[in-house]
């Protein structure tokens, strides 16, 4: 009803505003399925395309250790620094919404500071302190570097949502026998799990894909996947790259669209409670 | 009320004060609560009924002053270990659980067997009709519903009183009605000592047995619904519940247990006691005690001028204007007194029919608000 009304509004243009649109949609996605054509391409000199054909997948799963090596390292990195960023996030939100402490005003416009900041300058930061302090590049020190940055998306994240909180919820389990441990557990925090699961897939696809910060936080052993395509990259470009762009993309599109269905179920479910 | 008062009270506040900061929200007050009793306080917005009531259940600390639950002082102990259980306004119901899991809540912070939590559940759902209703989210719920849920997930706990914060004020008239009297059977059928917050009176009237009417945070008057119609102590009280004449008057002569007062509308005699000559007071008559005649009654010099006559259904509300242009206000039958719009009448009532209170003005005279807050034309 209320599109059809919308569609009636809307009138062709005949200015070729919709020439713009194409335009910028072929140069956003014709890379993409460049890759995707290439990744099945036949001819290894990659300019154009002889024929189709699965053999880089196959080579991809077969003899590159070095590249599942690096997938492997991507994987543990994203899911450890989404776990920690989480559980501080958490409690940080929570700690935030619920205690006054000198200070508190100063730390909310801080968490603003690691998403606007170049991440070159938090990349080379990083390596500055870490350098200072003596402490070898390690998977901890990458994973403290990727939890920098995911925190304050979680903290972004969960914000809204607890201070849309009824403060009586708690008080009423508490008023039912819970000690304060008990609310949290039993209340608290899950009533902040839908918030607590967006923000999980949001740090895992920062995460994932992250290379500035990477670069000057990894080891030698700890190579990243993005991190390694990049280095792979620099020389000829092996089509078995574009097999793995590829399947990186697609896990990637599948966490981000699993993480915007549970958000728009979580507004429409807000919408819902506010309306009552 | 009689009986009560030799049961000991299943709580006491002993001059209690809460502070926020410089503002004074509550000041010293004292309150017994006895065993199966239901207690409303009474009051408008912001006199600090919620306060109060916070203060029991342990959710606001006290600036000063002590809170006895069953003779145990509940100085530091938080909520959780109070046996009070709370009906919030707003229910308050986890909206991550069903109702199955929002009314075991508390069964199971007591590790209670599951076997029977199950039971327990199933009691108490049935007596607030709501059996069938146990996977149901809160947010498939309708307010009443959800109104009962919250009174579920309180009484299972068997806790020794139940404090209800405005429990149906969210809810529309007729439902609300409906309320009041399930609520009231409830608490008979359980004997849980009820503390309830309102600012309606109508609803204080109906479910109490008694009323503590709450100003500017101390108590006006603690008394059953009738005490407080029949005897306000105070003005505030006199105005807040029902409607009201408020006579201001200075008391002219004590005779034998006789007082001759003086006011602006005219003289009357009434029966008190207690009040020294030259004092001033208040005069409180309700509007159905107000009668009319044509010629002076004994003991009363009240002369005025029928303004209006209007229906309201069963009844007929009746202004007079009186001398000094203060409006009265009477209600009658269409069977009782009544004499056309113009008509010069004197006003009477029968003896006991008015209050005098106490008052701490010193000056007579100044515009008396009405029961609406309107004020006196000159
Ligand atoms: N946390 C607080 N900090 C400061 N002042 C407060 C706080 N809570 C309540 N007050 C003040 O205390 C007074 C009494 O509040 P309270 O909530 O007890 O009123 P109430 O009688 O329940 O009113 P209502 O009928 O509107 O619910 C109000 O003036 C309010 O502004
Ligand atoms: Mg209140």
């Amino acid at each position: 009803m209320k599109a059809a009304a919308k569609a009636g509004k809307e009138k062709k243009n005949g200015y070729g505003y919709d020439l713009i649109a194409y335009t910028v949609y072929a140069f956003l996605y014709l890379p993409i399925l460049i890759v995707i054509i290439y990744s099945f391409n036949k001819s290894e000199i990659n300019v154009n395309f002889t024929g189709f054909t699965l053999d880089w997948y196959k080579e991809l799963f077969s003899k590159d250790r070095d590249l599942w090596q690096a997938l492997k390292t991507s994987l543990l990195l994203a899911s450890y620094s989404t776990i920690i960023s989480c559980v501080i996030g958490t409690f940080a939100t929570i700690a935030m919404h619920r205690y006054r402490f000198p200070g508190k005003q100063i730390i909310e416009n801080l968490l603003y500071i690691p998403i606007v900041i170049p991440e070159i300058v938090i990349g080379i930061a990083f390596l500055a302190t870490m350098s200072m302090f003596g402490i070898n590049m390690s998977m901890t020190t990458l994973v403290i570097s990727h939890v920098t940055f995911c925190v304050p998306f979680v903290i972004f994240t969960l914000r809204p949502r607890i201070s849309g909180f009824d403060a009586s919820i708690e008080e009423a389990a508490m008023d039912l026998g819970a000690n304060q441990w008990h609310t949290l557990k039993r209340v608290t925090i899950p009533m902040l799990v839908p918030g607590i699961i967006a923000s999980a897939l949001m740090s895992f696809t920062l995460s994932i894909d992250d290379v500035t910060i990477s670069f000057f936080a990894a080891g030698p052993e700890n190579t990243t996947l993005p991190i390694k395509i990049y280095g792979m990259v620099r020389g000829k470009i092996s089509p078995d790259v574009y097999g793995q762009c590829v399947i990186i993309m697609l896990g990637t599109i599948a966490l981000v669209a699993a993480a915007m269905l549970i958000l728009s179920a979580n507004a429409r479910r807000t919408k819902r409670i506010q309306s009552n | 009320m009689t009986e009560k008062m030799d049961k000991k009270p299943i709580i006491s506040l002993r001059n209690v004060i809460k502070k926020y900061g410089e503002n004074l929200v509550v000041n010293k007050i004292n309150l017994d609560i006895y065993q199966g009793e239901f207690l409303t306080l009474l009051g408008a917005s912001g006199c600090g009924k919620t306060t109060t009531l916070r203060m029991i259940a342990g959710f606001e600390d006290i600036t000063e002053g002590e809170i006895f639950l069953e003779d145990e002082n509940m100085a530091g102990k938080p909520p959780y270990h109070r046996n009070v259980n709370t009906v919030f306004q707003s229910y308050a119901l986890f909206p991550h659980m069903n109702v199955f899991d929002n009314v075991a809540f508390g069964l199971v912070e007591k590790k209670m067997k599951k076997a029977e939590i199950r039971k327990k559940v199933r009691e108490v759902l049935e007596l607030v009709q709501l059996t069938g209703f146990e996977r149901r989210k809160p947010d498939q719920m309708s307010g009443g519903q959800k109104q009962r849920v919250a009174i579920a997930r309180a009484i299972v706990n068997n806790p020794r009183v139940l404090l209800l914060d405005e429990p149906l004020g969210a809810l529309d008239l007729k439902l609300r009605r409906q309320m009041q009297l399930d609520l009231k059977h409830l608490q008979q059928q359980l004997n849980i000592t009820f503390v309830y917050v309102t600012h309606d009176q109508e609803e204080a009237m109906t479910m109490s047995d008694r009323i503590a009417i709450m100003n500017g945070g101390v108590f006006e008057q603690i008394g059953t619904a009738e005490e407080i119609y029949e005897h306000p102590k105070t003005k505030f009280v006199a105005d807040f519940i029902g409607e009201s004449n408020i006579f201001e008057t200075s008391i002219h002569a004590v005779e034998e247990k006789m007082l001759k007062l003086i006011m602006e509308q005219g003289d009357v005699t009434v029966r008190e006691q207690g009040f020294e000559v030259n004092e001033i007071a208040y005069l409180c008559v309700r509007p159905e005690n107000i009668k009319i005649s044509e010629f002076p009654v004994e003991g009363f010099n009240l002369k005025g001028i029928i303004k209006e006559n209007i229906y309201v259904g069963s009844q007929i509300k009746t202004t007079i204007e009186m001398i000094n242009g203060y409006l009265v206000k009477k209600t009658a039958f269409p069977d009782g007194d009544m004499k056309p719009a113009g008509s010069i009448v004197y006003l009477y009532w029968d003896d006991g029919k008015s209050v005098l209170m106490h008052t701490k003005e010193d000056k007579i005279y100044n515009y008396i608000e009405s029961a609406e807050g309107g004020s006196i034309p000159s």
